[in-house]
């Protein structure tokens, strides 16, 4: 071995040497056809495939599945408790719509978990968001689209001075978002004054939390999506088997284009129905908030899943040092995810503010934020950083909006409904910390 | 690699070369007259006790710091060093004895990490996976099942050996390597190693850095001993016996090897 790693050649060197040299260039060269990298990545099969994902799940890769699972559980319960109120279609779309702004706060706050931070502001922020959305057209008397801009605008400068704050000041997120928390509550009670209210009557802001897609139109969009969604994957998936590449089983991409096919459309048909609790009158089509959802759903897993800057959060997330060193401006990414989650927020204070009709000094105050987190984190979405997907959020709305909405229904008070939400974010965290665990545990 | 590359050797050009660099931080100067040459498809090991300026060395050449004095030639031609952005346009590589990876991305993710590639604004996952597989089939790896699977699942000496690979990824003519066995068990120190030896068997210029004598002596063609801020000597790896550069590490001299730092400038 040790003759083996002399220098290539001195002046003077037996030719016998030059020969063994050679003999090793050929031997790496040979060896270089035995690495499986150099032959195309076998496909697995449909077991293979459905192994290996239970094999991530129980190395603690667990991603939204005790969401999904929990969903399940939740609608069996609560439509078993409450047959006749709980899966009629006019409590589904209430459902939906209550989710609605959760699952938009909750959006923007897997931005900032992403990199481990943390946003107690994101809830006031929307609130204030709503707040000078309104008084614009109130006070001001400007359209719609000028006051949603001021709106965003609103979260936009929230997010920028909480972003520079932590990333440039050093400040930890937990204090700078605290401290926001209780000032922008301030802010909020100045524009609308103590024990006022601004109602929302704009048709057009109205019509987000209230309106309804006509049913042909949301039929189309929900066969455009679906077709979208399968077009895109197998397509993708044609390319890496042209090239060798590790790919999934072709069964389980097919499967789960079928499987989001299948959930689109039971949830238009169920939405397409007459919920009208009247005759005269006909209640029917998604509300418009879930367009909304499914548009920034997209946009935002593509910016998370196929940019550079996606990627870079993710990196910053799971290791700063890494990323720094990989040339990524750390507090750049710092200071964005912040903007993306305030002005998420500020979204999600606008559908709040559309659902009540009005902004309240309370809007975005009282358990909003908590609901936020609790979605994001139950949907899978790692406390701890770098692991996360914005599907998640929808997921984990939905779980959140779904407890609410069931205890209600079977008449519980308010504080049951606070013990269990608190309970249910627990729990999720929990399982966070724990299949962090498994998953460090699982690395060496 | 088929022309006479040996230190002592006047007529071979080092791809890159070090004369008479000084550094000092404050009033404490670290090296002193240093001269390191880097070598086409050989592997220079540079050993030291703890302090003698090692890792200095390595972020000068790297970069990192600016030389107080001496001259810095790269393919034989002068070259001006400013920061890393300029040694990574010639290609030079550091893999830091802490890898830098992250844990929660998978290895393509980790290689191109801050240098994706893109097609229409969007990553180009297709040609990155591509060129990882390749860079890892060149480098011969076995050890790696998949290029998919997440940092976090792989063992210390698969993560050295993405972390080298994500060095050489880049046209890299020159490699840095700091201590990177020094986590590793047997099997994985021996899978490093081959691979170490590979880079420099593929053209490269590979300069390890270590403490261990057995890793030196299995893969370096020549060793750069430092003492105290000065080169002790630079010696063939077999010309010399361990215990000769062990004295060469800890009294700057060994018989009549290296010592007076006059002597080991004399050699170039």
């Amino acid at each position: 071995m040790t003759t083996a790693h002399e220098p290539a050649s001195d002046t003077g060197a037996p030719p016998a040497q030059l020969t063994e040299r050679e003999q090793i260039a050929q031997l790496a060269r040979a060896t270089a056809v035995a690495s499986p990298m150099a032959e195309p990545a076998p496909e697995p099969t449909f077991a293979e495939g459905v192994r290996a994902y239970v094999q991530r799940v129980r190395a603690g890769d667990i991603g939204s599945l005790p969401a999904v699972l929990g969903l399940v559980v939740l609608f069996v319960l609560f439509s078993s408790l409450r047959p006749e109120t709980f899966p009629s279609p006019i409590n589904i779309a209430n459902l939906i719509v209550q989710a609605s702004s959760i699952i938009v706060l909750a959006m923007g706050l897997t931005f900032v978990l992403l990199l481990g931070d943390i946003d107690l502001s994101a809830g006031v922020a929307g609130g204030a968001s709503a707040g000078v959305m309104a008084s614009t057209i109130s006070v001001l008397g400007a359209p719609w689209y000028l006051a949603v801009l001021a709106g965003l605008l609103t979260g936009l400068v929230i997010g920028t001075l909480i972003g520079l704050l932590v990333a440039r000041v050093g400040i930890p997120s937990f204090v700078v978002t605290l401290a926001f928390f209780l000032g922008l509550q301030g802010v909020t009670l100045r524009l609308i004054g103590q024990g006022g209210t601004v109602p929302v009557r704009d048709p057009v802001i109205v019509q987000i939390a209230n309106g309804n897609v006509p049913i042909v139109l949301g039929w189309v969009l929900t066969i455009l999506a679906a077709a979208l969604y399968a077009g895109l994957t197998i397509r993708r998936w044609l390319g890496q088997r042209r090239r060798g590449l590790t790919r999934d089983n072709g069964g389980l991409v097919i499967a789960r284009a079928v499987g989001v096919a299948a959930a689109l459309v039971a949830l238009t048909a169920v939405l397409s129905q007459n919920r009208a609790r009247v005759p005269s009158i006909v209640l029917a089509g998604m509300p418009w908030s879930v367009p909304l959802i499914a548009v920034l759903l997209v946009v935002l897993t593509v910016v998370l899943g196929r940019t550079s800057y996606g990627r870079h959060v993710y990196a910053v997330g799971g290791s700063a040092e890494a990323a720094r060193r990989a040339g990524i401006s750390v507090p750049a990414i710092r200071v964005s995810v912040f903007m993306i989650g305030s002005t998420l927020a500020a979204v999600s204070g606008i559908i709040e503010a559309s659902r009540l009709n009005s902004v309240t000094p309370g809007s975005g105050a009282g358990n909003q934020l908590l609901l936020g987190v609790g979605a994001a984190v139950i949907g899978g979405t790692s406390l701890f950083g770098g692991k996360g997907k914005v599907s998640n959020a929808v997921i984990g709305g939905l779980v959140v909006a779904t407890i609410t909405n069931g205890l209600g229904l079977l008449g519980q008070p308010s504080y049951v409904n606070f013990l269990v939400t608190g309970g249910v974010l627990l729990l999720a965290a929990t399982v966070d910390a724990v299949s962090r665990r498994r998953r460090s545990s699982a690395a060496i | 690699m088929s022309e006479p590359a040996s230190p002592t050797s006047p007529a071979t050009t080092p791809l890159l070369s070090l004369r008479g660099v000084d550094k000092s931080f404050g009033a404490v100067q670290v090296l002193h007259g240093v001269d390191l040459d880097v070598h086409a498809g050989q592997v220079t090991a540079l050993v030291g006790d703890n302090g003698a300026g090692k890792s200095t060395l390595v972020k000068c050449v790297a970069g990192i710091y600016t030389t107080d004095a001496g001259e810095y030639s790269f393919d034989g031609r002068p070259v001006q060093i400013s920061g890393p952005k300029d040694t990574a346009a010639l290609g030079i590589e550091v893999v830091y004895q802490d890898l830098a990876l992250a844990d929660n991305l998978d290895i393509v993710q980790n290689m191109f990490l801050g240098r994706e590639r893109k097609k229409g604004g969007l990553l180009d996952e297709t040609s990155m996976e591509e060129l990882a597989r390749q860079t890892l089939a060149s480098l011969s790896v076995r050890t790696v099942r998949s290029v998919r699977q997440l940092v976090s699942s792989l063992s210390g000496g698969q993560r050295q050996t993405v972390a080298i690979a994500k060095a050489v990824l880049w046209n890299s003519r020159v490699v840095l390597l700091d201590e990177p066995t020094a986590a590793l068990g047997v099997a994985q120190t021996r899978q490093v190693l081959d691979l170490v030896r590979r880079l420099a068997d593929n053209g490269l210029g590979v300069v390890l850095i270590s403490h261990n004598l057995n890793d030196v002596f299995e893969v370096a063609d020549t060793i750069t001993a430092l003492y105290l801020g000065r080169v002790a000597a630079t010696v063939r790896t077999r010309d010399v016996t361990s215990s000769q550069v062990v004295e060469l590490i800890t009294a700057g001299r060994s018989g009549d090897l290296g010592a007076a730092p006059a002597s080991a400038s004399a050699t170039a």
